[in-house]
């Protein structure tokens, strides 16, 4: 089955875009928003911290505590994990699964170690993608979009899924936040080439886009945030809309 | 966590090889009073004992040894203990698996742990729906689909020797047993405890059968 993967952004244990749901009592709390993503029929969960003083870290580790009393779905921590040890404490706290971005195209040695450590199923390496402008592939990009790489990104996918990466969250910088669809052909490259399952992020905007990450990017999971964030469509009408164009999903 | 309260009493087996916050608070909120027992001794008078697991088959092994674990684990069953091991901890209940040749299992149900035979990817990562054998104390009663899909992570499945401990099979890309059992003892490929409503309803149903010990016909 292709799972339908809520993302939320954290900021020192709060959520940075609340979702208005009528029935919560705190749409800032993470937990809150995690369970009833659950209650939707959320597959999984990714919390992406973006807390940006070191200082103030300690506030994911409890909220990873929190969320593993309550939800009874897997979920990833993804977003300043730059260390094993960094990677063990949100682990031994209750996460399921970790998610590297910057610090594994700084130190790829820091994938094989940790997958040796805590196990492949449990990491996962995130690509930021970007079309290259002479249409020679895509380039990985960090910090957001900001700072190239000179990495292809296909090849880096390869090399991460070899040195352990248990799964691979592929997210277009071309497409994040313009609603235009999955770049199902970047998608479909990176699956070609990595023999682990990749999520497809970055451009969700109508219904059909989540079947089109699937059957044209041969994906194995979709992520979304702004567009359950913003109550434009439930987990429930994605997976639907899913069913309906032929994608097995849990309904 | 705590034992206060009326619910049975589980033994969650610490072994330093899983996570056990997510286990125990799903059995606490279906009413068991959860002990976290890192030595035998801190499992006695225990009604069931919960074998979670996640990581390498041998040094699983290792570290149920380590903790005195493997005899106790292999008297209980003898004694009628109910026995639940989860992921790995299914997989440690056979007599050996293709992941660390040479180490040998719990041995409390016949057979071995394969890789998994697929043409998709391995690690098997998501959720699956399970075919249940009828009788098994674990199968839900009624319910659509959703009732019987759980989420699973493995790249590795048990083997019964005996057909007859087969309790569920589920696919990817290939038919794989996705719960098995013998006498007092049951195993689940797949995280009850990571798969919502499906998984609390599969560990309530465990408890009841740990409440109310099934009639096993002479």
């Amino acid at each position: 089955m292709i799972r339908v993967i809520p993302c939320l952004d954290v900021d020192r244990g709060r959520v940075v875009k609340g979702v208005n749901f009528v029935d919560i009592r705190d749409a800032g709390d993470p937990v809150e928003l995690a369970a009833r993503y659950d209650a939707e029929g959320a597959d999984e969960l990714v919390f992406l911290d973006i807390t940006a003083t070191h200082e103030e870290r300690d506030t994911i580790v409890h909220l990873v505590e929190r969320t593993a009393e309550k939800v009874f779905i897997p979920f990833t921590i993804g977003g300043g994990l730059r260390t094993e040890d960094d990677i063990r404490a949100v682990l031994a706290a209750g996460a399921d699964k970790v998610s590297l971005n910057s610090a594994a195209v700084r130190d790829p040695d820091l994938v094989e170690r940790a997958a040796m450590r805590f196990g492949d199923q449990c990491i996962v390496v995130a690509i930021d993608a970007k079309r290259r402008a002479d249409g020679s592939g895509w380039e990985v990009y960090l910090a957001g979009g900001r700072q190239e790489t000179g990495i292809e990104a296909v090849a880096w996918a390869a090399e991460a899924a070899r040195r352990g990466a248990g799964e691979l969250l592929v997210t277009s910088m071309d497409r994040d936040g313009t609603q235009a669809g999955f770049d199902t052909d970047l998608l479909s490259a990176i699956a070609a080439a990595a023999p682990v399952p990749v999520i497809a992020s970055g451009g969700a905007g109508t219904l059909e886009h989540f079947a089109q990450a699937v059957t044209r990017g041969h994906a194995d999971a979709v992520l979304a945030a702004s567009v359950f964030h913003d109550g434009v469509y439930s987990v429930g009408e994605v997976k639907a809309a899913m069913a309906r164009d032929g994608v097995p999903v849990r309904r | 966590m705590t034992e206060a309260g009326a619910g049975p009493v589980v033994a969650l087996l610490d072994y330093e090889m899983s996570n056990l916050r997510s286990a125990g608070k799903a059995l606490e909120r279906l009413g068991a009073r959860v002990r976290v027992a890192a030595r035998p001794d801190e499992t006695r008078g225990a009604d069931a004992i919960v074998l979670p697991g996640v990581g390498r088959f041998g040094a699983a092994m290792e570290r149920l040894a380590a903790h005195g674990f493997v005899d106790m684990l292999r008297g209980a069953a003898d004694g009628g203990t109910p026995v639940l091991g989860i992921c790995l901890g299914l997989q440690l209940l056979f007599d050996e698996s293709e992941e660390s040749p040479g180490v040998p299992g719990l041995g409390l149900v016949p057979g071995r742990v394969e890789r998994l035979r697929t043409s998709l990817k391995v690690p098997h990562i998501g959720w699956s729906e399970v075919d249940w054998r009828e009788g098994s104390v674990l199968a839900p009663a009624a319910g659509g689909p959703a009732e019987r899909t759980y989420y699973f992570v493995h790249s590795y499945a048990c083997v019964p020797g005996d057909p007859d401990d087969v309790r569920g099979m589920a696919t990817h890309g290939s038919a794989f047993v996705a719960a098995a059992g013998r006498g007092s003892v049951e195993g689940v490929q797949f995280h009850p405890e990571k798969s919502s409503g499906a998984g609390l309803a599969l560990l309530g149903r465990w408890l009841d059968a740990v409440r109310h010990p099934p009639v096993v016909p002479a």
